[in-house]
Order: structure tokens, then sequence, then C-alpha cells
């Protein structure tokens, strides 16, 4: 077990390598450095050379390369041209926001997701079942920035029961319940449409393992004794489906990370996502590698989870 | 019981049906799929003829204010915007671009995966190991986020460029899925048997071990399709897709990003959220289809 968690942690270190090379080129790419915006007429250009000769600009690109990843492994990113804060900082507050839409929308998504692919799978092929397979299609293919702007334009501004941006109305202090009620309130929203969005590759998962478990020996056996279909449903069957569907959390993280990029810009939600939008429309480069390397590295987390949990539920994946 | 005996048989005692004749029984008993696959043929070739034959573009991009958010019905079917340009103009153009941006980057990634997935999956070995590498990287990184900031570092712009970046980062499910068929594949007797007898490995992989994937190529590149115009569509909208000289669909739903036009004035921004809804659904639901026919175990009974 433990082999396996160490075998994957040790892969992961070339890709974060590999990915960091790649952001630092592309970082090197963009046009303009931190002074460029502190040019103006009057600026005399030998000041702007030393400043950068200062902030080691002008050092061979492997020393940069090298120096900014020696940072960026105690946590220091630099600093935020536009905000003139520490890298590190920003992020911090806006992860917190995207942590807690994560967890409300995964938390949904489960809500959704497992009793409809439970309802599709044990009344396979009726009128429901094809009901909530419709469901999960037209949820599969409509596009996030589609469903979340019709939601806002719908639930927000015309019935005018959700919020339409921010993440907490200002009027209430911090502590209170008030604030924490406004704060999901603001969440809610966005969250019920990322779950709406990702419930698909559950409920399929779902209803095809319930159509293959009926058919299984232990499901005959359990009948047999005289136990309630009711119960074999919530204790037999359930149970042995549960733990495949906690390894989709892996991927679900993944899915949220992308996901983040347009819901939270579209409701206003000043997450991580919000937050690489409009850093790339200021051209903001240090928080852009940040949040990309940050982004690359909870991507691969994720599905380092999944791999552990699949290794928990499988022991026949762990000896490959 | 009786009569699907007899159908059984007379299956039996003819030749077993051939990949197109499924797939015609398929849509005739999918009648959803069927309507889906017209429309999208109707939809596709009309937008194409209408943008060459009878939109202006110079008169289409022409500002006039007095014509400011127009509403709907009068001079303008589907109203204008706040430039005072025809929506539906628009409308149209919009989806010729993202239909033809979306066909181009599914027919590279689709030709590229292709050829990396047969070769890897006939050669394997080191060039084996070396691409799936490449591709175990590509699937962990945050390839939206790469691709927005791709677009954003590029000087002088233009749709290729974006079709480019866009089959860097997308070429790798492809490849994946021929490898997987082709490693299958070429364990297979029949390929055995063609080795034995001297084939060359080009002939054995284009003309024996291609035309058997076939069927499942055309459902994974139809599915490509779709994520690729609702790829595009996202990014246009966000403002990292096509750039500002051609439009798209995405981008005229991205006029929604203003509130002012997400609340009053709706028939800006939802008639091609429409459109990108009905695009997705009906090329995955063709998509279902093709795969239902191409894989005997999804079939309807």
């Amino acid at each position: 077990m433990w082999k396996t968690i160490l075998r994957r942690l040790i892969i992961m270190i070339p890709q974060l390598f590999v990915l960091s090379i790649l952001i630092f080129i592309m970082a090197k790419f963009m046009p303009g450095d931190p002074f460029t915006g502190m040019i103006t007429p009057e600026t005399d250009p030998t000041r702007i050379e030393e400043l950068r000769e200062k902030a080691g600009l002008n050092d061979p690109w492997f020393v940069q390369y090298g120096r900014w990843v020696g940072n960026a492994l105690q946590g220091d990113f630099g600093k935020s041209y536009t905000f003139q804060r520490d890298v590190s900082d920003i992020i911090g507050e806006r992860a917190i926001n995207t942590f807690y839409l994560s967890f409300l929308s995964v938390f949904l998504l489960y809500l959704i997701a497992i009793p409809l692919g439970i309802l599709a799978g044990r009344y396979h092929s009726s009128r429901l079942d094809k009901t909530i397979i419709l469901y999960s299609f037209i949820t599969y293919a409509i596009p996030t920035f589609v469903l979340a702007l019709v939601f806002l334009y719908f639930l927000g501004y015309q019935l005018h029961w959700f919020p339409t941006s921010g993440s907490v109305d200002i009027k209430y202090e911090e502590g209170t319940w008030g604030f924490f009620w406004s704060k999901l309130y603001h969440i809610l929203l966005p969250a019920i449409t990322y779950a709406i969005l990702g419930t698909t590759g559950i409920i399929q998962y779902l209803r095809s393992e319930i159509i293959d478990a009926k058919a299984m020996d232990y499901v005959r056996t359990a009948r047999s004794k005289g136990i309630p279909m009711r119960k074999i449903y919530t204790k037999h069957i359930f149970r042995n489906s549960l733990l495949p569907i906690a390894a989709f959390l892996g991927f679900t993280i993944t899915g949220l990370l992308s996901g983040s990029i347009f819901i939270e810009t579209i409701f206003g939600y000043p997450g991580m996502g919000q937050l690489f939008i409009s850093s790339i429309a200021s051209r903001d480069y240090s928080v852009i590698t940040a949040l990309v390397l940050l982004f690359g590295f909870l991507t691969l987390l994720g599905s380092l989870l999944s791999d552990i949990i699949m290794s928990i539920v499988d022991p026949r994946i762990r000896i490959e | 019981m009786a009569k699907k005996y007899k159908r059984k048989k007379r299956n039996h005692l003819s030749s077993s049906p051939t990949a197109l004749q499924i797939l015609i029984r398929e849509f005739k008993k999918d009648k959803l799929a069927l309507f889906s696959l017209l429309s999208l043929v109707v939809v596709m070739f009309g937008v194409f003829i209408w943008t060459y034959y009878f939109i202006d573009q110079e008169s289409l991009m022409r500002i006039s204010l007095q014509d400011r958010y127009a509403e709907p019905g009068g001079k303008y079917l589907l109203g204008a915007d706040q430039g005072g340009k025809d929506i539906l103009g628009q409308l149209i153009v919009g989806a010729k671009n993202s239909i033809f941006i979306a066909i181009a980057i599914t027919l590279i990634t689709g030709v590229f995966g292709i050829m990396v997935g047969l070769i890897c999956g006939y050669y394997g070995g080191w060039i084996d190991n070396l691409f799936m590498r490449i591709i175990d990287f590509f699937i962990t990184i945050p390839s939206l986020m790469l691709i927005i900031v791709f677009v954003t570092i590029i000087p002088k712009y233009t749709e290729i460029h974006f079709i480019l970046i866009m089959s860097l980062f997308l070429w790798t499910g492809t490849a994946r899925l021929v490898r997987s068929k082709a490693l299958s594949e070429s364990k297979r007797d029949y390929v055995k048997a063609s080795k034995t007898l001297g084939t060359s490995d080009f002939v054995i992989i284009v003309r024996e071990i291609l035309p058997n994937l076939s069927s499942i190529l055309i459902v994974e590149l139809t599915l490509n399709f779709a994520g690729n115009v609702g790829i595009e569509t996202g990014l246009s909208y966000l403002g990292f897709g096509l750039p500002k000289s051609t439009p798209s669909l995405g981008t005229l739903v991205s006029y929604a990003n203003n509130p002012l036009v997400l609340q009053q004035y709706w028939w800006v921004w939802l008639p091609a959220s429409l459109f990108i809804l009905f695009m997705m659904l009906a090329i995955n639901y063709v998509g279902q289809a093709l795969r239902r026919s191409a894989d005997a175990r999804q079939r309807i009974s």
C-alpha cells in the first residue's frame, strides 16, 4: 500500500518539474516585466535598467529558473505587479473561497448523483430510468458557461432567488451567523451549477454497477435468505458500489478546477479561477505562473487521491 | 419467442449485416437521433451557404448607433447589439466560424492522434513508452489554463494559431484510445498471418488494422467534434478564443458579461447560447447512436 503511494509520489516529481519549466519558459515569453508598468516619460532608462539588474532579470535563464523554483518551494512566488502584495497571500485568500465553493459543489454533486444513480439502476429500463438517463445526457452535453449564464439570468436576475455576484454581503460582520448564511447563500447557485454539470459520470457508473449487481450470487443468496429487496439495495449492493464512487473524488477535483475558471468568472465569485482570468487581463505574470503551477499540482494530487482510494478498494491494482 | 427465433435464423442464413446496414437500422429505430442528424446536416449546410451567399460581411460589421439594442422583430429579426449590428447575421457568421474551427481541430487532432496511436499500439517498445509518458504528462497538466496563457502570449494572433494551440493539447485522448485498440488488434491472428506472408508493416497498419477500428473512430471523432465546439465557444466566451476579427458563437454570448445586457437585452446572448446548446445536444446524440451501432453490447434491444 505505502509502496504504491510512494511510487506514485515519485512519478509526480518529474511531471511537476517539466510543468514548471514549461510555465517558466512561457512566462519569459510574455511581453513586459514587473517594471514596464513603472515607465513614464519622466523615468530615467538607466534607473529601470538598475532595477532589472537588481531583480536578477538579466541573469541567464537557468539561474533565474533555479531562483524561481527555490523560492516557490519555500512558498514564495514573488510579488504581484498589480496588487503590490505577495502572491502567496493573494492566492491564499482566494484559495479559501475556491475551497468553500468546491466543498459545497462536491457535497451537492454526490447528493444529487447517488440517489439518481441508485434509482436508475434499481428501476432499470422503467420510465424513471429513461428520464434519469436523459437528464444525465443533457447535463453531459451542455457547456458550463451556457448553463451558468442561463441560471444567472433566470434564477438570479429574473426571479431574484439568488445573489448575482460576490462572495458575501458587506452589511454583515465577520464571525456572525448572518455572515455565514450570506456566504453560503452566495456560494449556493455556483455550487448547484457545478454539481448539476458533474453528475453524469457517477450516475452512469452507479446505474450500470447496480444493474450488474442484481444478477450477482450474493444478491441471490440474500434474497433466498428472505431479506427484503429494499434492504438488499441499501445494505448489500450500495455498500459494494459506494467505494469506487469515492474514487471519482479525485477526478471531480480535476474537473472542479477547470470548471472554476468559468463558474467563478460568471458568478463574480472571488476565487482562484476568477483571479486567473483577471491576472491574465492585467498581465500579472507572477500570479499567473503561481496559479498554473498550483493547479497542476492539485490536478496531480487529485489523480493520486483517486489511485489511492482505488488501491484501497481493489487490491489487484496495488501489485501491478 | 418464435418470431425472434425465426429472425435469428434468417440472419444466420444470409450474411451478417454490414456496418452501414446496422447504422441505418440504429438511426431508424431511434427517431430522435435521426432528427438530430438531419437537423445538424441542414443547419451546418444552411449556415455555410447563408454566410457565403446572403451575408455581406462589411455591412454586417458596420456600426449604426440609431439601431443600438434594437428589439427583435421589425428591422432586425433577432434585434441588434450595442453597436446596432444585426444579431441574426452575427449568429450565422459566428456559427460558421465555430463549426469550421471545431471541424479543423477535430481533423488535425484526429489524424495526429490516430497516427501516434497506431504506431504506438503496433510497434510497442520504446516509442510506445515515450509517447505514453508524453500523454500522461498532458493529462495531468491544467490544459485549459495553458491554452489561455498561450493565446495571450502569441503576437499577431490569428485563428490558425488558435487551431494549432487547441490541437496541441487535445490529441491525447484519441491517441490513447487508438493505441489500446491497435495493441489488442495487433495480437490477433490475422495480423500474425499477414506478417508471415511478408506484408509490410505499413500495409498491415493502414489497410488491415485501421479499417477494423473505423467504427470506433467515427464515434470518437463525432464526440470530439462536440467537445471542440464546447471548448472553442467557452474560450471565445472568456475572450481567449477566436481573435476579435472572427466572431464566434462564444463571442456573441460574451456580451452577457455586461450585467446590463444579461438582464435587459436577452436577444443579444440567448440565441447564441441556445444555438450552442442545440449543437452540443444534437452532435452528442448522433454520437451516442453511432456508438450503439459500433458496439453491439450497447444496442437497444
